[in-house]
């Protein structure tokens, strides 16, 4: 029986271990397209190897000791009540690890989370609602224009319930894709509407609740020109799993382009994303139509409105 | 121990329960009790401690609730800005403050009643000294007074509740008022439990207990309704001076 | 104070002192059925009770997760009798999946289960400090039991064994009425009943011990089940009130978890001025000890289990002690690292993410200890050191991928993904499920008097710690990859968002794993309630094992100890012990026997 967890245990880290060192690139964090987000994944790194170590030498031992010290009719065990002495080099050395790599990875939140975006930096407002992304544009004023409770409807179009008395949202732009310009900081501005959702897109290795009640301020910078995927990674309600939206990054031309004429804009360049991987077997691709339809309704109906 | 089950008798095993007719081989949730007076009570002061630690942990929670809320500005979609909004509740003070102050006579009338039963245990057994007269039985109406003081008490939250309901300030009215219902009311929920222990107490002697039973459940009931005394002002004082 | 011990005054009391009349039935046991099953004060047939109530639940989250793992990955099977799971049912079974196994399966078998059956015996107790409270407790856990099976059977709440508001609050949001409004009371009643269990676990630690049975004598189960209660009584009063604001923000109008100005569905919603982090922080406040609540007591009985059947003292007994401790105390320190990404103040998330790597010390503490008690030890692998022995490897896998999720930076690209259900899963979930299996076989001849199937029992544990990780393991790959949480369907249909698409193989993996290990359970329905009956007859001993509940009959008598209550003279981990003739010295053998 020793024997036998020896080798079941063994085998397990080892499969395990072997999974995570050569990790086909479907099961792993997918590549990075933000320029903070390398120093997630070398913190992640770090992590992963320290951890693994802990994994591997710790499981092994449990093997080799079930194995090794199994009842063989041997004369008693070794009495013994511990040693202080292990136990203390042992509880600092865990110490120095968990308390280090917390440590380590300290800067990288602060940067992310403590200091507001630079002046200068591209807005984008994002709003959850049941179930679905909208993302604003201040336009060329750069302002926002105001939104009004009473007006959100999302059956007449304006699900953000902007006021069309406000001079400031006249040149507002409204789409369900999101159009980033490429290594141009964002001023991102989370919102939502009815109950919490989750603005994530792994390759940005960006996650941050929308929270009723609450106007949280993000920034990053998107650096590779692609299409991606938005989840809400918060349970929202019955259609949580349906709420995803399409992210483009691309071009400063294309940008201005988009900003002009963003319904024919994004007629012309659709959100075409994940499919283009070629790691399609279980359905088969069709044209993204849903969103872009959205978008469209959106924005004619945001012309006659105004 | 075998001693002192012996010596107590009353106060010991037997006692706990209402001995019914026939016994026998009858359940008898006491049995594990230990012998002693000084260990029962020992067992019933830890266990109430224990109990108030957890009714400390609900305020702890609601406290903290109060705290944020009073303190956080609320996103305002017009202005696009937080704004303050918490309007504190005009609490009923003198309504409040004769409610206190029935509560804490409550208090000092059970504590008449413990040191009764306190006196009346020493007395008891010096009965045949001369010189000695046993303490007479004045427990059961202090435990009385207590009793309606605490009902006393409980009408006045009632009337400050009516009072604030007559100014327009419901439940739901606004975040202050919310919170004043709620710490209010989890206060008077409490206090019922305490009332019907003090009941238990006042009616022991009907209900066949000893004097030693009695006594213990009138300290257990006694450190629960100090605490509800001290809780209550502490939730006043919150109210009062955390808006 | 007088000197009431030397004063009987029964003309005062009114009654006739029964003591002596009735001494000598003391020990009687009840007869009745009602008495003597259903609303029994014994604390073994109330342990029995918990978990039984807990067995019903594992069983009902079981199918309920296999109905989880069907939909995912095939999501047009009709069920028979239930017919094709749709997406929002898919989010009610996760929400009961959840609260079923938190609440009524790993807090309820592991402390209120065996810790009210084996507390009381372990230190030298004939019952709890207060047997009509402990019945109370657990009535109350079935009645919440019952309103929760209610919300199951009207509506099924949709908001996540978390329930965070506003979702949970408004109606119209997704959280129709009943069944959401049912979760609540349920939860309300359950920690009442929890208060209770842990005012009773708290004093019979403190008050009931026997004769030499010192804090540091305590077996470390005992321990655990004083630190789990400790964590228990300071937690569930939170919740309480949680639940209550709650209840009272769906119900009543009142708006301390919802904002001002939200519209859903189209509708105005009248609340203002609420803030749904608020209930994150009760609830995480709460909910971080909670995983303690489940996971201490199987670390008991890892500890307990390891000691016994390597024949050797444990490693550190006291620093398992302080470990436990520690735990204990960082536990309620912690809550914020739930909440990383929502919307809390970021600065503070420098301290949660401190203490929570601070609690990986801890933890490798009792690791170490664990791997030092079988190093030149003589291990006998019985059934229950099987999953002990599975334990320990469980929560270390389960337990690394705790210092990911602990940094904020990592919590990035991991948080609601499926990394965070592995981990939890691994390490709350089955490692404390592990602990309740050990613990059956462990006990299972004292409890029932006859002797579980080895046989059977070993084919349990291959099937169940295989399968287990076939099942947990590559959650952790699916969640680096960015899959989130409580998504019903990996592919929308009209295929717009396939991102995730290549994923489907492992997931039919794991489907296919967890049907595996669930029907495997048979094994142990099978193997429990057939040794029952038919087990071979258990001696008093059978493990050679130390504690108190090895020194009375299998089953224990209707007091435990028959009146003679025991004196211990030895801590409760002497295996080995050079000198003495047996390999294992007794807690209550006479202390000549091995001098400290």
């Amino acid at each position: 029986m020793g024997l036998a967890l020896l080798l079941v245990v063994w085998l397990i880290t080892f499969v395990s271990t072997y999974f995570f060192i050569a990790h086909p690139s479907w099961m792993w964090l997918p590549p990075v397209a933000t320029t903070y987000g390398p120093q997630i994944d070398s913190q992640f790194t770090y992590t992963y190897i320290a951890m693994g170590i802990v994994f591997v030498a710790a499981q092994v031992a449990l093997g080799l000791f079930a194995w090794k010290y199994r009842d063989r009719g041997h004369a008693a065990a070794y009495y013994s009540h511990g040693n202080i002495r292990l136990e203390a080099v042992w509880t600092i050395l865990t110490a120095i690890l968990f308390v280090g790599l917390n440590l380590m990875g300290q800067h990288i939140w602060a940067q992310a989370r403590f200091q507001g975006p630079s002046p200068g930096s591209e807005q984008v407002e994002i709003t959850g609602m049941q179930f679905q992304w909208y993302f604003r544009y201040p336009g060329s004023d750069g302002k926002y224009g105001r939104t009004l409770a009473k007006l959100e409807d999302p059956s007449t179009g304006n699900a953000l319930g902007i006021d069309p008395d406000d001079p400031a949202a006249k040149d507002d732009i409204v789409s369900s894709t999101l159009v980033l310009p490429v290594n141009r900081e964002l001023d991102v501005t989370l919102k939502a509407l009815d109950v919490i959702h989750d603005f994530f897109v792994p390759e940005f290795r960006f996650k941050q609740d929308a929270v009723p009640g609450l106007l949280i301020h993000m920034h990053f910078t998107p650096n590779r020109i692609g299409d991606y995927e938005i989840d809400c990674a918060e349970l929202c309600g019955s259609g949580h799993y349906k709420m995803r939206a399409g992210v483009k990054v691309v071009s400063e031309a294309d940008y201005q382009a988009f900003l002009k004429a963003p319904q024919q804009w994004l007629t012309e360049h659709p959100w075409n994303g994940p499919m283009s991987r070629g790691l399609m077997q279980e359905s088969e691709a069709k044209p993204p139509a849903p969103a872009l339809q959205l978008a469209m309704r959106h924005h004619q109906s945001q012309a006659e409105n105004h | 121990m075998g001693t002192l089950r012996q010596s107590v008798g009353g106060s010991g095993r037997g006692d706990n329960f209402r001995e019914g007719g026939g016994g026998g081989e009858r359940y008898r949730p006491g049995r594990y009790e230990p012998a002693g007076y000084y260990e029962r009570l020992r067992r019933y002061r830890l266990a109430v401690a224990v109990l108030l630690l957890s009714v400390i942990m609900i305020f702890v929670a609601l406290t903290s609730a109060y705290i944020v809320r009073a303190g956080m500005g609320t996103y305002d979609t017009v202005t696009h800005s937080y704004v303050y909004d918490w309007k504190p509740v005009q609490l009923p003070n003198e309504l409040l403050l004769l409610n206190t102050l029935v509560l804490v006579l409550s208090s000092g009338t059970l504590e008449m009643a413990r040191r009764n039963l306190n006196a009346r245990a020493v007395t008891a057994g010096l009965t045949g000294l001369p010189g000695v007269a046993v303490e007479p039985e004045r427990s059961a109406p202090w435990l009385g007074i207590t009793l309606v003081l605490g009902m006393a008490f409980l009408a006045g939250q009632f009337l400050a509740w009516r009072e604030l309901r007559s100014q327009g300030m419901f439940l739901a009215t606004n975040p202050s008022s919310s919170f004043f219902y709620v710490l209010t009311g989890a206060h008077a929920a409490h206090l019922i439990g305490g009332l019907v222990a003090l009941f238990y107490a006042a009616f022991a002697t009907v209900f066949g207990k000893s004097l030693a039973t009695r006594r213990i459940v009138v300290d257990a009931a006694g450190w629960y309704w100090h605490f509800m005394g001290a809780l209550w002002i502490y939730i006043f004082a919150l109210l009062h001076f955390g808006k | 104070m007088g000197n009431v011990q030397n004063t009987p005054h029964r003309a005062d009391v009114g009654v006739v002192d029964s003591s002596v009349q009735h001494a000598a039935h003391a020990h009687a046991a009840p007869t009745g059925f009602i008495r003597k099953y259903i609303f029994s004060l014994d604390h073994k047939v109330i342990g029995l009770q918990y978990y039984f109530l807990a067995l019903a639940s594992v069983f009902t989250g079981l199918i309920l997760s296999v109905l989880m793992r069907i939909h995912l990955v095939w999501p047009e099977w009709a069920i028979p009798g239930i017919g094709i799971i749709k997406d929002e049912q898919y989010l009610g079974l996760l929400t009961l999946h959840g609260t079923f196994m938190v609440f009524f399966v790993l807090t309820t078998a592991p402390q209120s289960g065996f810790g009210n059956y084996f507390l009381p015996i372990q230190i030298g107790a004939a019952d709890m400090a207060f047997p009509v409270l402990n019945m109370l407790s657990f009535w109350t856990t079935f009645a919440a039991f019952i309103v929760m099976l209610g919300a199951f059977f009207t509506v099924m709440p949709i908001a996540g064994w978390t329930s965070y508001p506003t979702l949970s609050a408004l109606p119209n949001a997704g959280s129709l009425p009943w069944g959401q409004d049912l979760w609540l009371l349920s939860i309300a009643l359950f920690c009442a009943a929890s208060l209770m269990g842990a005012l009773n676990f708290i004093t019979t630690t403190l008050d009931l011990r026997c004769k030499g049975m010192s804090l540091w004598r305590m077996p470390l189960t005992c321990w655990t089940w004083f630190v789990t209660a400790i964590l228990g009584l300071l937690a569930f009063g939170v919740l309480l009130s949680g639940g209550l604001l709650l209840l009272l923000d769906r119900n009543a109008g009142t708006s301390f978890f919802v904002p001002g100005g939200l519209v859903v569905n189209g509708v105005q919603q009248r609340h203002e001025g609420g803030s749904p982090l608020l209930w994150q922080h009760l609830f995480w406040f709460f909910g971080h000890p909670e995983v303690y609540i489940a996971i201490l007591p199987g670390m008991g009985v890892a500890s307990q289990l390891l000691s016994t059947f390597s024949r050797k003292p444990i490693f550190g007994y006291r620093a398992m002690v302080f470990a436990v401790m520690a735990i204990g105390l960082l536990g309620f320190m912690v809550w914020g690292h739930h909440m990383f990404m929502s919307g809390m103040s970021p600065y503070t998330a420098f301290a949660f993410s401190l203490m929570t790597m601070a609690i990986g010390v801890p933890s490798a503490i009792k690791t170490f200890n664990w791997l030092g008690t079988m190093w030149r030890g003589k291990i006998r692998f019985y059934t229950p050191m099987l999953f002990a022995i599975g334990f320990v490897s469980l929560f270390v896998s389960g337990g690394l991928s705790g210092p990911f999720l602990a940094q904020p930076t990592l919590d990035i690209p991991l948080h609601d993904t499926f990394f965070v259900v592995a981990h939890f899963h691994l390490i709350m979930g089955v490692a404390a499920i592990f602990g309740i299996f050990a613990a059956t076989y462990y006990w299972f001849p004292k409890m029932f008097g006859r002797m579980m199937s080895e046989s059977l029992g070993r084919l349990h544990f291959w099937f169940t710690f295989v399968g287990t990780y076939a099942i947990f393991m590559p959650m952790h790959y699916e969640g680096m990859a960015g899959r989130p949480r409580r998504y019903g369907s990996m592919v929308v249909a009209g295929g717009l968002f396939n991102r995730l698409a290549a994923l489907m193989p492992l997931e039919k993996f794991i489907s296919i794993a967890a049907f595996v290990t669930a029907a495997a359970q048979l094994i142990f329905v099978i193997n429990l309630f057939w040794s029952m009956k038919k087990g071979e007859k258990a001696p008093v001993n059978p493990w050679e094992a130390t504690t108190l509940e090895w020194t009375i009959p299998s089953p224990p008598p209707h007091d435990n100890f028959a009146g003679n209550t025991p004196v211990v003279n030895h801590g409760p981990y002497e295996y080995s012990v050079p000198g003495v003739e047996r390999d294992y010295v007794m807690q209550t053998d006479p202390a000549s026997v091995h001098a400290h």
